[in-house]
């Protein structure tokens, strides 16, 4: 059994602890059990179970520090691996950067696990695969597509005497569906902790209305569009941006948090004021764990508010640099919407494009932020608030910070994943003006 | 270190390519452990008996085992100090079977031979599965059986024998000279990677590899705080399939130039003290004046070109479908390559694919699924000729035997068709890059990549590097900032008019180029001259915020 539970894994971690000499030891136990299918010609190509239960065991001499790790549990292995972690760090050269371990603190429980994501077999797997397969048959498509389930979990305690423990579940499903002739595409991503909501028959059904929809696609000139990105394409977009929300990087003026003549650009308007981006562990479609590797509680904290930059991450070295309150990186993100539908954005649109996903994108200039990438899966022009015809890919050279000056109308926010990191994130759809398309691109 | 802090900062400092979940860690050890030989070869091919024959008599008409110990080293280092010395081991068996006509694939870090047995059995059952929800049944080229054999990289100094603090000195000293040359940041980094894979297939081979690779990098930072503006410059080494040799320097595998690049020996020392000066020009370059130019690409820019636009339109997989939901499609269908005359590029223009060349991160005897390696035509006089194809997939082409392109990134992972090394072959005439800027009226010359993004089928492409030297009637006159180009790769391989001979030839290239879901990474090389490409456009990325 990988899944220990609460006590098994706090009398496990305990007595790894008696082995330790170290100045400071600390134990993590996780297990994970899962499985995935793949799938492609409407047919499975790949499929893996996987279980696994591992120790790691951290132990610091001073400013030396090292780590060791093991999947056997019999009393000779913990002093194994505790000794090994030992010998390691005595042998690792000094990090200045090595900050004391944290002592107990209270943590909350989160709301990540669902017994019946955690009560998935290959079987259910299987099934929820065929009706995404059955769905492209029916729409006269070819299927290729990926699922895979986890249920995990964390223990951690130290020789502080911190103590923490997380259950959590998850599932993630993505479909790309195409036709014969290669001239349509479309494609459905979705990612839950319950793997009740999670409807592969309706998900795989919309990516086949797109690939159908998407058939004879027009080239129009590139140029500047007011765009609606639906979430998935606005995840992968904003992804990049969430990765920057660190302090240390910004103060040493190698970000685009820095500011001009020095420091950070905190408590600065840096976007619309439509724009307010958070992190809260017990958002019940966008559940995290209540604290981190560092052994830190994670609460609820805005990073962007009416588009002002409220914090940014303080590692807890940065921190006593800086000499400010740590502040742990963000536990999940989520980014407030509004309360318009994706049909009523469409509605309120002159002229623009709807874009579906983005692909393949990637930083061209870390100081603005600047990325390129392509649309991909569904592209379509917009003209008097209806959908008019498809349109071929286009690539953009666009900066979310510049993009999310633009905002025109948020959508309501939804969970979607990044296409790349298979992360989950709770965005909006957006509508956003002047969004910059450089050049055409042939590929369906 | 934990692995999500190693994948954080590859993605921010290291540019690696599409990095998917990697596998590479396993668990931590001390340096000297790595020296250990590991299990026994007679051992190794008892186990595999043991398993093919579980899979056998519970169905299985075709099985391979895949023994591996996978041994990494990351030395991580940032000014003054050292963040990281991480040496890791992996050991397990990956069980691939073929059962009711499909594949199963079961793993187990426990290599014993009770459990071995066991693996295969889950494997088998796996198999029998899908082959409910399977279309046809999987069609295998033949293979004959190798019998007993070895292969090794022919490195000269295996780097996990070289001290650390030899490793931790040669970096920080690396730091200092950036940090004496007005740097204000700089990051250094050596990893290196022993493969060993024990591979055994029904077809009765037992195939022992020893592989190594080894990948020596750094970033320097310069920053200009009145403007709030920061450049980067990063090394202009390569990854390779080669021992620490590679970091003892060689004059004769130097090229001279605008900035000394380098073949199969590296200087980090001299390339550190260029890349301190390159950063601070780069500040006060001037910004492009978009447009068309001709561009000259060194063979450290065009390397990961080639590897976007040639390398992965040409994977069999991605023009099946197999790829359709993750890294896409491609534009190269069969009946482009089925009519003989799709026009690829120039007739200038020759790609092969190669699992053999020296110091190539490609380079291995055998394939994951045990087939020799060898060497084959991708682009021929610029048409299309042929695909990279493993053993089951050979067919759709018409070929009675695989490329040999199988591989997994570990054991624990099912092993599918990766890219070989897919390299531009030098012009025929003897040509240096002096002669080519001559000829250029308005151009660009570009070394070291930078940004890269490709569509799902491989048309359009915009590529960055590290620097830009402009060129005005002949001559280079000075640095070029906020440069990007856009093409489509028909029309840009068609545009490329003129080519360095063999004397330029260099090998670029990636340890983590990433496919697949769950995601695996690939090392790959690929070797090219300096070229010429006309009249591609070019745009100003420079925004303000």
């Amino acid at each position: 059994m990988a899944i220990l539970t609460k006590e098994a894994a706090q009398a496990l971690l305990k007595k790894v602890l008696t082995y330790s000499k170290a100045d400071e030891c600390e134990a993590t136990l996780s297990g994970t059990e899962g499985g995935n299918i793949r799938y492609a010609r409407n047919a499975v190509s790949t499929a893996g179970d996987v279980s696994t239960l591992n120790l790691s065991v951290s132990s610091r001499f001073g400013k030396k520090s090292a780590f060791s790790t093991i999947n056997e549990f019999d009393d000779a292995s913990l002093q194994k691996v505790v000794s090994r972690s030992e010998e390691l760090a005595k042998l690792a050269p000094e990090n200045p950067e090595v900050m004391p371990m944290l002592g107990p603190s209270d943590f909350k429980e989160a709301i990540t696990y669902v017994p019946a994501t955690a009560a998935m077999t290959p079987d259910t797997r299987a099934e929820l695969v065929s009706k995404s397969i059955i769905a492209a048959k029916e729409a006269k498509l070819e299927a290729a597509g990926f699922l895979e389930n986890s249920n995990g979990f964390t223990a951690v305690m130290n020789s502080k005497g911190l103590f923490a423990y997380n259950k959590s579940t998850d599932v993630i499903f993505s479909v790309t569906t195409r036709n014969q002739a290669g001239t349509g595409s479309g494609y459905a991503a979705r990612g839950f902790n319950d793997v009740n909501k999670l409807d592969t028959l309706t998900a795989t059904k919309i990516a086949a209305s797109k690939a159908n929809g998407s058939i004879n696609a027009k080239a129009i000139e590139p140029g500047k569009y007011t765009v609606i990105l639906e979430p998935v394409a606005a995840t992968y977009m904003l992804e990049n941006m969430f990765r920057g929300f660190d302090a240390r990087s910004a103060d040493e003026g190698r970000s685009f948090m820095s500011k001009p003549g020095g420091g950070t650009r905190l408590g600065e308007k840096l976007m619309d004021e439509q724009v307010t981006i958070y992190s809260d562990p017990f958002n019940p479609d966008m559940p995290a764990p209540t604290w981190n590797s560092e052994g830190q509680p994670l609460e609820k904290i805005n990073w962007i508010d009416k588009g002002v930059v409220k914090n940014l991450a303080y590692s807890r070295y940065w921190a006593q640099q800086k000499n400010v309150k740590p502040v742990p990186g963000p536990s999940n993100v989520i980014m407030q919407g509004g309360s318009a539908s994706l049909e009523e954005l469409i509605k309120s649109t002159e002229k623009g494009i709807l874009v579906s996903r983005l692909w393949y994108i990637r930083m061209v200039d870390p100081q603005t932020l600047l990325l390129t990438g392509l649309t991909r899966d569904g592209t379509f022009y917009i003209e008097n608030g209806k959908i008019q015809f498809p349109i071929k890919n286009m690539r953009f050279n666009e900066s979310p910070v510049i993009m999310l000056n633009n905002i025109e109308a948020l959508g309501k926010a939804e969970r979607s994943i990044s296409v790349e990191s298979y992360r989950s994130y709770l965005i909006p759809p957006m509508k956003i003006r002047d969004f910059t398309f450089t050049s055409l691109s042939d590929a369906v | 270190m934990k692995r999500r802090d190693f994948i954080y900062l590859s993605g921010v400092g290291f540019g690696a390519l599409m990095l998917p979940n990697m596998e590479l860690f396993g668990n931590p050890i001390d340096p000297l452990a790595a020296l250990n030989d590991g299990m026994d070869v007679g051992l190794k091919k008892q186990i595999a008996d043991i398993a093919m024959n579980a899979a056998k008599s519970k169905g299985a008409t075709y099985a391979d085992v895949r023994i591996g110990r996978y041994l990494n080293q990351f030395v991580i280092t940032r000014e003054n100090r050292v963040q990281n010395v991480a040496n890791t081991e992996s050991f397990g068996v990956g069980i691939r079977v073929i059962a009711n006509g499909c594949w199963g694939f079961a793993a187990s870090n426990n290599v014993t031979k009770d459990e071995v047995a066991k693996t295969a059995e889950r494997a088998v059952a796996v198999a029998k599965a899908n082959a409910k929800i399977q279309g046809t049944p999987v069609e295998l080229a033949p293979q004959k059986g190798f019998g007993e054999v070895s292969w090794k990289t022919p490195i000269e100094k295996n780097p996990f024998e070289v001290p650390v603090q030899e490793k931790t000195d040669l970096l920080l000293a690396v730091n200092a000279e950036a940090k004496n040359g007005g740097a204000n940041f700089v990051n250094s980094m050596l990893f290196s990677i022993n493969e060993q894979k024990y591979f055994a297939s029904t077809d009765g081979s037992y195939i022992d590899q020893d592989i190594h690779r080894i990948y020596p990098s750094f970033v320097v930072t310069k920053i200009d705080k009145t403007s709030g503006k920061f450049q980067t410059r990063r090394s202009l080494s390569s990854p390779m399939g080669m021992g620490y040799e590679y970091l003892t320097p060689k004059e004769e595998e130097k090229v001279k130039g605008i900035v000394t690049r380098y073949k199969q020996r590296y200087d980090i020392m001299e390339d550190v003290k260029n890349a301190t000066k390159d950063a601070a020009e780069k500040i006060s370059a001037k910004s492009v004046e978009p447009g068309k130019y001709d561009l000259i690409l060194d063979p450290s820019h065009l390397w990961l070109t080639i590897h976007e636009s040639v390398g992965h339109p040409t994977e069999l997989d991605r023009v099946l479908g197999y790829e359709a939901n993750y890294a896409g499609t491609s534009f190269l269908t069969l009946d482009k390559w089925q009519s003989k005359k799709f026009n690829f590029g120039n007739k200038l223009v020759n790609v092969v694919a190669d699992k053999t060349q020296p110091g190539s991160l490609g380079a291995v005897g055998y394939d994951d699924e045990g087939v020799q390696c060898g060497k084959w035509d991708l682009i021929k006089d610029g048409v299309l000729v042929n695909y990279q194809a493993i053993r089951d997939q050979a067919h759709i082409i018409g070929l009675d035997h695989s490329q040999g392109c199988c591989y997994a990134q570990s054991w624990q992972d099912v092993q599918f068709q990766r890219m070989p090394n897919v390299s531009l072959q030098p012009g025929k005439e003897k040509r240096s890059v002096d002669d080519m800027i001559k000829n250029v009226e308005k151009g660009i010359y570009i070394v070291g990549d930078g940004s890269f993004s490709i569509d799902q089928q491989r048309y359009n492409f915009q590529f960055g590097g590290q620097t830009f030297y402009e060129i005005k009637q002949g001559k280079i006159v000075g640095m070029l900032n906020d440069v990007a180009y856009q093409a489509n790769t028909q029309e840009f391989w068609n545009s490329c008019t003129d080519l360095a001979d063999a004397s330029d030839y260099r090998l670029g290239g990636a340890f983590n180029d990433g496919k697949g879901q769950p995601g695996q990474s690939n090392a790959v090389s690929h070797g090219c001259p300096t070229t010429r490409f006309n009249g591609v456009n070019v745009i100003n990325t420079a925004r303000k915020i």
